[in-house]
């Protein structure tokens, strides 16, 4: 009878392992995946959703079976067994979380170099001289993420985002535009160098799983690739004041052909679009 | 070193003191008297709180802002951060309960220092009533309860600064709490009595205690540096004067990451003393449960930088604080297992009490695996800042320590007052809670995860129907506190006789009356080296026995 009550519980955990990871594989939580991090992000966010449901269904199924199991029957003042420890039962329980906790570091510290956290950050074919000038100019998550940055910045499409109450303003250094919704070419790596005139602003796109404070006295490189022709919003997520949840703003992502028209209506120099 | 105070000779001059009620509205040093103060002025602001959040769930569930102006709104989140941390959590997990309890299990007439412990309580009622005052003084503080600068030195000066001062005051309030645990529970055990004895509780207000004390200075500093900023024009944290905001980022979340287990760990503790007793079978795996409660400690200063990650921190510093961070929850794990392997085989009542740490520990599974994925960088670049972070962080501090703070008094109540509370509507509580507190909070994941930032007061029309979800589990919330409020006032009066011992449990509270008399026991401080004793393998059938019969030894 204990063999069969063993089957038993190795088939429970066998399915409630599949189950966990057919929900974290199949059941999308997340918006649209519209940038190239949004991809990796996606990989990483199904590994740990299924993780956690696993974690999570069986961790509370045992805390519902210890309750009906053993609950106390009516008229019962006696008491359990007296089990005080149980070293290698402690050992077993220590060992689990730590393995899934070096198995999820290791995944996202992977996932996080995927996305280029790791790697020094490249120009992103902003003015170099006012690089150089400006010391503390500082890297957001995915800024590394465009392939070999200082040999090919011409592809790379600049873009200064200045943050202020309560607006986004997109300046466009190659053509000198100056707008409040932001234009970009689908597939083209982009990069913004972002400013805050008064307070902390952050800049979220949810369809780019992309994020950054907005700081200011604190220039900041944000690069990324849209992969999604579309509408996006662009959202202030640091409060910033009374209108804060208003502080939203658009990412348009036009094919390539539709960008330059944009482009070509806008721009007040026109030579140097290449 | 161990001091003991003997009986009849203590520093309480109770002939000044006032009897009856009138005692929990004066400067009493009764231990006992000063936790129901501590958890009584809690529950006032958690009524307080409450309303704010019940506000804000109000505008929310339309995605205009339609309800209150937007300046109000920020006040009144800011408001509700405060009040729930600072003068409802923080009070009533370490000062009702630690205050209440450590004396007893320390086998302790008193706490060590019982006029300072009375100042810390009596340094909160002004605090929070400057707090709220603030609101009607041309306005409370509107720039969330993290202050971040340059946001909190361009609002309004009076509101930031009564806040500040507010703060400064309970945190005061909270380090001589800290510095009067620790002396209790190193120096006022009864002789005899061995650290590792100790019930688990006090293990857990040692370690908070320790948070306290090192972290809360590090908090009170960078406000003072704050209101500089603010009042003299000072440039510490201003860009425009050359100051630096995210150097402020990294003192507050120095200690704002420990004030996550100053509200937890306590809790922690409690759940430890009430499962034993219920189950009736001892704390499983004392030893490790206390290297859990140490580890943490360690760990929880460790890790503040996870708050930071899209401030444009440096990438190895993103590493080592995603697996700082990470590896809390191998510690917690533990604690985990060990609540679970008490129940095991044990003969669990399925009461108020059990009901609600049995909530707890559902939650706050919930919420741990919600912290691990939180702590992964590349995760928390996309949901930092969103609801997915206000979901994450209620199942800690709501679903984790307000459910222990209510399974606490489902489970002390008969040693407060003498009387029991009625069970059916201590488990219509529970469930009313349970559902309302999981319909609020669990869509908010989804909230956060698909666009929604948090601290707004306007949203993207596509949220309305799942905001309106969440406020509906806030209602539910609401409404759950009037069968509690109903239960602990009449039972008061017409519950059922406690006895001294109602629980038939073990630790040092229940081997005195109900109400317990002024120093604790009328005799000698029984000596329980076995606070968890239960178990039907230890010999005679009842474990009370045993220690009654100490307790006869210590007479004689």
């Amino acid at each position: 009878m204990p063999n069969q009550s063993a089957i038993f519980t190795i088939l429970l955990i066998i399915a409630l392992v599949l189950g966990g990871t057919w929900v974290g594989q199949n059941v999308n939580l997340l918006p649209l995946d519209a940038s190239t991090n949004a991809s990796v992000y996606d990989e990483l966010f199904k590994v740990l959703f299924s993780i956690g449901t696993i974690l999570f269904v069986g961790m509370v199924a045992l805390v519902v079976y210890s309750l009906i199991r053993f609950r106390r029957k009516s008229g019962d003042l006696g008491d359990g067994i007296a089990i005080e420890e149980n070293l290698p039962l402690e050992i077993f329980w220590t060992a689990v979380p730590t393995i899934v906790i070096l198995f999820v570091g290791l995944y996202s510290y992977d996932i996080y170099d995927r996305m280029g956290g790791m790697q020094a950050l490249p120009q992103g074919g902003h003015n170099h001289q006012s690089m150089i000038n400006d010391q503390k100019i500082w890297g957001g998550i995915g800024s590394g993420s465009i392939e070999s940055p200082s040999t090919n910045s011409i592809g790379i499409l600049p873009i200064e985002v200045t943050a202020l109450q309560f607006a986004f303003l997109f300046h466009y250094p190659q053509g000198d535009i100056i707008t409040g919704e932001l234009h970009v070419p689908v597939d083209h790596p982009i990069s913004l160098k972002l400013e805050s005139k008064d307070v902390i602003h952050a800049f979220w796109v949810p369809e780019f799983r992309i994020k950054q404070d907005v700081i200011p006295g604190q220039p900041t490189i944000l690069n990324f690739t849209p992969t999604k022709p579309g509408r996006y919003p662009i959202i202030c997520a640091e409060l910033c004041g009374p209108y804060h949840g208003g502080m939203r703003s658009t990412v348009v992502v036009e094919t390539a052909e539709s960008y330059q028209e944009w482009f070509q209506n806008n721009a007040k120099i026109t030579e140097t679009i290449s | 070193m161990t001091i003991s105070i003997p009986p009849q000779e203590s520093n309480q001059p109770s002939s000044l003191q006032p009897k009856g009620w009138l005692r929990y509205f004066s400067f009493s040093l009764d231990h006992k008297v000063i936790g129901i103060q501590y958890l009584v002025c809690g529950f006032f602001f958690y009524l307080i709180g409450g309303a704010l959040a019940s506000a804000i769930r109000i505008e929310l569930t339309s995605p205009l802002s339609d309800f209150m102006a937007r300046d109000v709104y920020n006040q009144v989140l800011t408001l509700h951060g405060t009040i729930m941390i600072f003068l409802w959590i923080v009070p009533v997990v370490n000062g009702a309960f630690g205050n209440y309890l450590i004396p007893f299990y320390v086998g302790a007439r008193d706490m060590a220092f019982p006029r300072l412990n009375a100042v810390a309580f009596w340094l909160i009622p002004p605090a929070g009533l400057l707090l709220i005052g603030s609101y009607f003084i041309n306005g409370a503080a509107q720039s969330g309860w993290t202050a971040y600068p340059p946001l909190s030195i361009t609002t309004p000066a009076a509101g930031q600064l009564i806040w500040i001062i507010s703060v400064l005051l309970l945190g005061g309030s909270s380090i001589f709490g800290g510095i009067n645990f620790i002396a209790t529970i190193l120096k006022l055990r009864r002789p005899g009595l061995k650290l590792m004895q100790l019930p688990m509780f006090c293990w857990a207000m040692l370690g908070t205690s320790i948070l306290v004390v090192l972290s809360t200075p590090v908090l009170a500093g960078t406000l003072v540096l704050l209101s500089f900023d603010i009042v003299a024009h000072t440039g510490f944290f201003n860009p425009a004067l050359g100051g630096n905001v995210v150097v402020y980022q990294h003192l507050f979340w120095f200690y704002s990451h420990p004030a996550v287990y100053i509200m937890v760990l306590p809790a922690f503790g409690l759940v430890s003393e009430i499962l034993p007793v219920h189950s009736r079978k001892p704390l499983f795996g004392y030893t490790t449960m206390v290297y859990s409660i140490m580890a943490i400690v360690v760990l929880g200063f460790l890790v503040w930088a996870h708050h930071m990650f899209t401030s444009g921190t440096p990438p190895w510093m993103r590493l080592f604080f995603t697996i700082a961070t990470s590896f809390i929850a191998v510690p917690t794990g533990i604690k985990f297992f060990n609540w679970v392997a008490t129940l095991w085989g044990g003969r669990i009542s399925l009461n108020s009490a059990v009901l609600f740490s049995c909530g707890f520990i559902v939650n706050f599974v919930f919420g741990g695996i919600t912290g691990v994925a939180l702590a992964q960088v590349p995760f928390d670049i996309h949901v930092h800042d969103t609801y997915f972070v206000v979901a994450h962080f209620h199942y800690i501090v709501y679903g984790g320590s307000v459910f222990v703070i209510f399974s606490s008094i489902y489970h002390w109540y008969p040693k407060f007052t003498g009387r029991m509370l009625s069970e059916n509507l201590g488990r219509f509580h529970f469930i009313l809670t349970f559902i309302g507190f999981n319909l609020c909070f669990a869509p908010q994941h989804w909230l956060g995860l698909n666009g929604m930032p948090r601290r707004v007061a306007e949203y993207d029309p596509q949220f309305e129907l799942v905001n309106q979800i969440s406020s509906v589990g806030a209602l539910i919330m609401a409404l759950s506190t009037l069968p509690f409020l109903w239960n602990v006032i009449q039972s008061a009066f017409n519950g059922n006789i406690a006895g001294d011992n109602p629980w038939r449990a073990l630790t040092p509270e229940w081997l005195t009356s109900s109400p317990p008399p002024v120093e604790n026991w009328k005799g000698p401080a029984p000596l329980v080296t076995k606070p968890y004793g239960y178990g039907v393998n230890i010999g005679s059938k009842s474990n009370l026995s045993t220690s009654k019969s100490e307790l006869e030894e210590e007479k004689q």
